[in-house]
């Protein structure tokens, strides 16, 4: 890319490359109104919509044609400022126009904030007296709270535990079945819908109306046992917690279905006749070779779940809103930050959300660090 | 693994079965808010869902009207049997097939009833329009009264959806492969250590900058529009689109773009002429990953959106549904399958894409 000639510029900007370029005071200037037009073209839009007078239809398609096009056009014009600079300097420039929006937005976004809440960890309700690590011995001292973290890991062992058992056991099952293709359609078709549609899904079943006539469908099952209907979200506690992690495990379960059936494709079928031919029975099998074969995706598996079920908020906060004894800790952050406005005590929670999560997801990197050389 | 061998042929049917019935048991959810969503109001509440299917039950014949003036503490007469208040209101038998039982008993009718196969085939799309559209409508009761309903405005919720989703989508991927592109084939200074940061920012649960985030977008004067939400979305789904996208841009062969180079074409070119087209698998993988998430998510939109009532999405709306309208199940019913049209429709037609992008999601290789 030694260049003494001028590169061929991109074709929209062809004919404007080769003057400017000479007079420096001119590219400064065009650099500055490239920058002030972007800026009053976007803050233009976003006004017009935070006016909120149009039409929902209209304001629908001016959002959606401004956020999709509009991000592009930024590097499309920043690359063409990049163009009126001499060779050296675009080379040298231009990896950060490419870089430095997502670096931006996870600095602002995702890093800093990180970094304000553990500060706000240690401090007060209003984030203005320094109680050292008082709101961390609170969590691991009330009762409330005591009972949430039983929840969180009723969610984590039963949650994972079973979404994974019946993952590999669906993924086994449709392998040597005749309609393996419909049976895994029909199994992940609930992981793509919304929590809080899964919510309304479950509790039209869990559903509990005094009297003779159930339309829930736990309690009609019931009682054509000869049982009593139940309220099970409220009463029964505390296993009506495990009715809530029911919903998670109808969701998840398609997800390790998948991932788990795409690596039982891949153990080698001449280990499995072999075994077949030496009379090993397909109980034996299964746990002699399949599962020390898929041993890894498996433990990929299981972290991904746990880490997901750590941070289950919406199904918990749409189906009892954390009354009743099932609340977790995303939702007791929740309420901490947002009913009670108790800033420090809701950081020391979501602190001690990342403080689970990591090693989680420390133990699954070095795993891929030791395994692919990552 | 993929023809099965015939020594395993007798215990195939055992197999079927078993996947069979564990399908049953993972779609009839699903299968009784479809059904329920297109049943009247009132048959919902006063009955299962799976009552459209022929069973036995006990169907009125006829009724009649007692005298004003009969005192329920005494037993009382009623086509020839004698009865009380109490028994009526579980029914008493009268012959083989029939029962006599209340059927209002501040009005004192009774109704006649032969057990009979029946099925409750009663439906309405009706429970959709409410729900779309708001305003009022009217209900029949069990008895005969009418009561005045209103509906909800999920309409304005679906556009607010798209209007979140889609760029909600686009922009993290924009981002993301520009920046996956330059740590892939770009030299600059830092270019390892800010990559393994970005894929380090994995760990953070949206939790821990929720509040932060809040605090800035309250200070811009931002929160409470799209863009803060387009924002947040970006932030928390950047960075697994980084990593997923750099894995891929980085395996494309050198030698692919080498010539373009030698023609003389600088990166962007190269960018949005070669890579974008090659690289389309890959985003439309992540992109239907991201576009569920962002679809699908409450809690962002919860907090960024809250207080505006004109940009409630979906999710937000139902929510807000569930706690208000508990009972009224035409409407919920209705309302969730709403919600989920799109990602039904998108996995159905996707979801080759999507599963592909959940294997990349979630474990490497």
């Amino acid at each position: 890319m030694q260049t003494g000639k001028q590169t061929p510029a991109e074709a929209e900007q062809s004919h404007s490359t080769s003057r400017p370029s000479e007079r420096p005071w001119m590219k400064v200037l065009l650099t500055v109104l490239v920058l002030a037009v972007n800026f009053i073209f976007h803050y233009g839009v976003f006004s017009l919509l935070k006016q909120n007078d149009i039409s929902p239809v209209w304001l629908t398609i001016v959002a959606v044609v401004w956020g999709s096009v509009g991000i592009f056009t930024i590097y499309l014009s920043l690359n063409w400022v990049l163009s009126l600079y001499p060779e050296s300097v675009k080379k040298k420039i231009q990896p950060f126009v490419f870089i430095s929006p997502a670096v931006f937005i996870l600095g602002w976004l995702l890093f800093i904030p990180a970094l304000r809440t553990l500060v706000m960890s240690f401090f007060g309700p209003n984030g203005d007296v320094f109680v050292g690590l008082k709101n961390y011995l609170a969590i691991f001292t009330q009762r409330e709270m005591l009972i949430t973290l039983r929840n969180t890991l009723m969610w984590v062992v039963f949650g994972t535990f079973f979404s994974v058992a019946f993952g590999l056991l669906i993924a086994v099952l449709a392998e040597r079945s005749s309609f393996e293709k419909i049976a895994k359609s029909i199994i992940f078709m609930p992981m793509v819908i919304s929590f809080v549609g899964a919510g309304v899904v479950w509790k039209f079943i869990y559903a509990y109306e005094p009297g003779d006539h159930q339309i829930g469908l736990l309690n009609a099952v019931v009682q054509a046992f000869g049982g009593e209907p139940q309220a099970w979200l409220s009463l029964v506690q505390p296993w009506n917690n495990l009715f809530l992690i029911a919903i998670m495990i109808w969701m998840q379960t398609g997800f390790a279905m998948v991932i788990l059936s795409a690596s039982i494709k891949g153990v080698p079928n001449e280990l499995l006749e072999a075994a077949r031919i030496d009379g090993a029975s397909e109980i034996r099998i299964f746990f002699k070779i399949i599962v020390p074969y898929i041993k890894t995706t498996l433990a990929a598996v299981t972290t991904t779940i746990v880490i997901f079920s750590l941070k289950i908020f919406d199904i918990v906060i749409v189906m009892t809103g954390g009354q009743y004894g099932t609340g977790v800790i995303a939702t007791k952050f929740y309420r901490e930050f947002f009913t009670y406005d108790n800033q420090g005590y809701g950081s020391a929670l979501a602190i001690l959300l990342l403080l689970f999560v990591i090693p989680v997801i420390w133990i699954n990197a070095s795993r891929f660090k030791k395994e692919e050389g990552f | 693994m993929a023809a099965n061998p015939n020594n395993r042929g007798s215990k195939k049917w055992l197999v079927n079965v078993i996947l069979g019935f564990i399908c049953l048991l993972w779609i009839l959810p699903t299968f009784g808010l479809l059904i329920s969503s297109f049943r009247m109001p009132n048959d919902i509440n006063t009955s299962g869902w799976w009552t459209i299917f022929p069973h036995e039950a006990w169907v009125t014949e006829s009724t009649i009207t007692l005298p004003k003036d009969v005192n329920l503490d005494q037993p009382f007469e009623v086509k020839g049997e004698q009865v009380t208040d109490k028994q009526l209101q579980n029914g008493v038998k009268i012959a083989e097939n029939t029962r006599i039982v209340w059927e209002n008993r501040l009005r004192k009718t009774v109704a006649v009833q032969d057990e009979e196969w029946t099925s409750n085939l009663g439906f309405t799309i009706k429970n959709y329009l409410h729900v779309l559209t708001g305003g009022t409508y009217q209900v029949a009761g069990p008895d005969g009264s009418m009561t005045t309903m209103q509906g909800d405005n999920l309409g304005r919720a679906f556009l607010n959806s798209i209007a979140v989703a889609i760029p909600g989508t686009l922009i993290p991927l924009t981002v993301s492969t520009f920046a996956a592109y330059a740590f892939a084939w770009m030299r600059f200074p830092g270019r390892n250590i800010l990559l393994m940061a970005i894929i380090g920012l994995l760990v953070i649960p949206v939790q821990v900058a929720l509040v932060p985030d809040l605090k800035d977008f309250i200070a811009l004067g931002i929160n409470g529009t799209f863009l803060a939400v387009w924002l947040a979305h970006t932030a928390f789904g950047l960075s697994l689109a980084t990593y997923f996208m750099h894995n891929y841009i980085s395996q494309i062969p050198k030698d692919i773009f080498e010539s373009a180079f030698i023609d003389g074409a600088g990166h962007f070119k190269i960018f949005t002429r070669l890579i974008l087209p090659l690289s389309v698998p890959a985003i439309a993988s992540i992109g239907i990953f991201q576009f569920m998430w962002v679809w699908n998510d409450y809690l962002i939109a919860l907090i960024y959106l809250g207080g505006v009532p004109n940009h409630q999405v979906l999710t937000m709306q139902l929510a807000g549904m569930v706690g208000t309208r508990g009972s009224e199940w035409h409407l919920l019913t209705s309302g969730a399958f709403i919600s989920m049209i799109l990602p039904l429709a998108v996995f159905f037609f996707l979801q080759r894409y999507f599963v592909r992008g959940l294997l990349g999601g979630s474990v490497k290789g």
